[in-house]
């Protein structure tokens, strides 16, 4: 896995020196032509996951920023007319999560998404409480996270 | 083509800033208030990060200084609304009165602040305060004020 990616990089660095502009879409040229070659060149490898990594963690920062603009423009046009439309409340969302690293990624993304705030996460690592400006019902709300966000994290960092 | 693009994206930055102050105003509580200026906030200071990095393509050092700017915003920023989130609701900051649910509240050790993550384990270590049944859910709006 940490192979392959530094195999990557070096490939990336090499094709910046043989064309001789250190420019970022060049840089970024050199990645996708480096991970292309390695792809072709370790098919009968044993170890695969780096190929089907990468393109998951591309999908989920794309699903972040789709969700991100989404909940934006909601709360916008919350903030903009006159009515409240909130139904804000505190839920209890059982975690899958269990090492430190996994937890506090999740807890960045959730912070990140507009109308969710990490309110504490509890002593045991078990339960985060989320703070939800749009709750119709608790349940559909923790299901909805769990299919969404929480699963295609587990799938890149596991 | 380029001057388009650096319209586009510096002008919803530029508006998202501006809803999230009309929203700190307009808000009826605290933590609907920290929820909005947060999000909308990182995202609009991104969005100029990345402009400026679009905007000078040939220096390098701009370039990397807007991301490595971009990637601390994005660590630090929901671990200080969670730090000031937990705080005003240890210290009692009342929720606004149309709250749906609070199912944090009663879960605090009283003294120590530590978290339980199991509602009945906690209701035999605290007894339901009674004089707020449903948390802390403001009454009145004049709490919240």
């Amino acid at each position: 896995m940490i192979k392959y990616f530094l195999m990557n990089l070096l490939l990336s660095f090499i094709w910046v020196a043989l064309t001789g502009s250190l420019s970022y879409s060049n840089f970024i040229f050199g990645l996708l032509l480096g991970f292309f070659v390695l792809w072709i060149m370790s098919r009968n490898e044993y170890d695969q996951r780096y190929f089907y990594r990468v393109p998951k963690i591309i999908s989920f920062l794309l699903y972040f920023i789709w969700e991100m603009i989404k909940a934006n423009l909601q709360v916008a046009y919350d903030v903009m007319t006159p009515k409240y439309f909130f139904r804000p409340g505190v839920v209890l969302f059982p975690l899958s999560a269990k090492t430190d690293l996994e937890i506090n990624v999740l807890s960045t993304f959730i912070s990140l998404t507009p109308g969710t705030l990490i309110l504490d996460v509890s002593e045991d690592k078990k339960a985060l409480y989320i703070h939800v400006m749009y709750l119709n019902d608790p349940e559909t709300f923790v299901n909805s996270l769990k299919m969404g966000v929480e699963r295609r994290l587990m799938e890149v960092l596991r | 083509m380029i001057n388009i693009i650096l319209g586009i994206l510096s002008t919803i930055g530029a508006l998202s800033i501006l809803f999230a102050s009309i929203g700190l105003i307009r808000m009826p509580d605290f933590y609907l208030r920290l929820s909005v200026t947060v999000k909308a906030s990182t995202l609009g200071v991104g969005l100029f990060l990345i402009c400026a990095a679009i905007m000078f393509p040939d220096d390098i050092s701009v370039t990397t200084k807007a991301i490595a700017i971009l990637f601390f915003l994005i660590i630090t920023a929901p671990v200080a609304a969670h730090m000031i989130a937990r705080t005003a609701y240890i210290t009692g900051t009342p929720l606004w009165r149309e709250t749906v649910i609070d199912e944090l509240h009663g879960m605090y050790n009283q003294e120590t602040h530590e978290l339980k993550s199991d509602p009945e384990e906690a209701a035999e270590e605290n007894e339901q305060d009674p004089n707020m049944p449903n948390g802390q859910i403001a009454d009145s709006d004049e709490k919240t004020e």
